[in-house]
């Protein structure tokens, strides 16, 4: 996890806030550090976390987890991470009976249909132990990235019924948080994508997008971070709504600083 | 303008965005409808019931019937739970209600209603709930019907948000600048042009409206009864004096085939010069009266 971005966002893994949502969108450039922050993050704040991971594969996650100082192995063993690999089960699906559920049961079928099959994995991943006192702080899902559903085929209706589902489970029931990763193409017609960009910012508590630089590639600042936060604003909270920063990955963290004030330039 | 907007028959429609969220407001007018003695229906799609109680007032919390499609709106757990019907079911079911007295339904969300279901079947049902002037039993007029409809503007094409508006009676369009809260409204009176008016405000942690100054009433200018006369001013003459009026009626078109010209071209007269074709050959050519297409068998 990045302090940096911790302090910006005014969490600690000691105080997590329970029951958001919260939406990373990226637009120009790639967004995926910040859901390896909050992957990091969750399960250094002893959260029991559910990982769809559609896009890249369970090596990739654990390198740059290793970098963030997490462990995503023994997170696993330990019971405290529950991956669903995407590239790697969807060659399951093929490879088995038609009848027995799996998470990804839309690949086979000729029109999409909707998601509960992943549905019911996250709810039996996440649900609590009978017995005993929770071992986990509070559990969490985080799915990267939302766009790949739609690009298999999947409708953006289908995909929001899955997010409304899960948020009704996991933000509600349980009281645990959301992380979804949404890829915004940037383009005007392709309506799905906005749909599924826009009604999920409409679900979301807290809203993390990054942007490229207008002006295009630099070597110092990699982007700008808009914060926004939809919940209604407390009186007694001194956070503002809305905030934008830039910032720079470096290899291990990375750094955040108000526009225009990169230390190369000041 | 604002807090009239609740007091009114009909439908109101709230179009909010990502970024200035319209259920604050909704809820705003919700808790001035609780306090004025309204039954309140709310139907939720998009938050739980616990997460939008929140922040009301024990007494306005007692006069809320909230119908719960938030969690099981698809019937996925299959635990018997959800609404019979579906969330359509529920719009019907409020619709032939039978207690007296006036109502406010709020609809969180209509976006929600309209990604589900298609257009017309939503229309006919909030027409038929927002135009509710008959009682069942016919002895006395019914109450109006307050209907309150969050409408996430972004989501919907052109289309069926023009043809919800078209619903309305009075819409809230929410934007603002910095932190403040705008609200651009339109409202829709009978035989009256419609009425338009910015107002910013803010909503309080008690869901009290908070209305900051108010610029004046803008009515749109209506179109002027009488027809302009588009004749007039010009630097050229468009119009025709009698005599040339009289010619260019009497004038026959050149292709306009009348019986006189029939006849005068049947009867070539007297006056009328025969037309005739002369043909110099030239040197080469071949003056074969022969017919060439006689050895054709047709």
């Amino acid at each position: 996890m990045f302090p940096e971005l911790n302090d910006l966002l005014n969490t600690a893994p000691d105080k997590v806030e329970q029951g958001k949502l919260t939406l990373l969108c990226d637009a120009q450039t790639d967004g995926s550090f910040l859901l390896h922050h909050f992957l990091s993050f969750y399960l250094r704040a002893n959260c029991k976390v559910c990982f769809v991971a559609l896009t890249q594969s369970f090596s990739h996650y654990s390198v740059v987890a290793q970098k963030l100082g997490v462990c995503l192995t023994t997170a696993r063993e330990r019971g405290q991470l529950v991956v669903l690999e995407g590239l790697k089960s969807s060659v399951d699906v093929f490879f088995r009976a038609q009848e027995e559920p799996h998470p990804l049961q839309f690949l086979r079928k000729a029109s999409a249909g909707d998601l509960q099959p992943l549905y019911e994995f996250v709810q039996e991943a996440l649900k609590p132990v009978d017995g005993g006192e929770a071992a986990w702080r509070c559990p969490v899902l985080l799915v990267d990235d939302l766009s790949v559903l739609l690009s298999l085929g999947v409708g953006a209706v289908a995909v929001l019924d899955l997010i409304h589902y899960c948020r009704a489970t996991v933000c509600c029931k349980l009281k645990g948080n959301l992380v979804v990763l949404v890829h915004d193409s940037g383009d005007s017609e392709d309506v799905e994508n906005n749909t599924l960009l826009n009604g999920l910012g409409h679900q979301s508590h807290l809203i993390l997008r990054a942007e490229g630089l207008a002006t295009g590639f630099c070597r110092d600042v990699h982007g700008q971070l808009m914060i926004l936060r939809r919940t209604p604003p407390q009186p007694t909270a001194q956070r503002e709504r809305r905030l934008t920063y830039q910032y720079k990955i470096q290899d291990k963290s990375v750094s955040f600083f108000a526009r225009g004030m990169s230390p190369a330039v000041l | 303008m604002l807090e009239a907007l609740a007091a009114r028959g009909g439908l109101v429609l709230l179009r909010d965005s990502v970024q200035w969220e319209g259920r604050s407001l909704l809820k705003a007018f919700i808790k001035k409808a609780a306090l004025r003695g309204d039954q309140v229906h709310i139907l939720g799609c998009e938050v739980s019931e616990e997460e939008f109680r929140e922040g009301f007032e024990p007494d306005v919390n007692s006069r809320l019937v909230y119908h719960d499609l938030f969690k099981d709106p698809l019937n996925w757990s299959k635990t018997g739970e959800a609404l019979p019907g579906g969330p359509l079911g529920a719009l019907r079911v409020l619709c032939e209600r039978t207690q007296p007295g006036p109502v406010t339904i709020a609809l969180d969300s209509l976006s929600w209603l309209l990604l589900h279901f298609p257009c017309t079947t939503l229309y006919q049902i909030l027409h038929a709930l927002s135009h509710q002037n008959a009682c069942p039993d016919g002895s006395t007029p019914v109450e109006r019907v307050h209907v309150l409809g969050l409408l996430h503007e972004e989501l919907h094409g052109p289309g069926p948000v023009g043809a919800l508006s078209s619903l309305a009676q009075a819409e809230v369009t929410l934007s603002g600048m910095l932190d403040q809260t705008s609200a651009h409204i339109v409202h829709r009176r009978l035989r009256q042009c419609p009425a338009q008016q910015t107002q910013w405000f803010s909503i309080l942690p008690d869901f009290d409206l908070n209305l900051q100054w108010v610029p004046a009433l803008e009515s749109q200018p209506c179109p002027p009864p009488t027809q302009v006369d588009p004749t007039a001013h010009l630097t050229f003459n468009l119009h025709l004096s009698k005599k040339e009026k009289e010619a260019k009626d009497s004038l026959t078109l050149p292709f306009q085939f009348s019986s006189e010209k029939q006849q005068a071209l049947l009867r070539p007269g007297p006056g009328q010069s025969t037309s005739q074709i002369f043909y110099e050959p030239d040197a080469y050519d071949d003056l074969d009266q022969e017919d060439p297409d006689d050895d054709l068998d047709i």
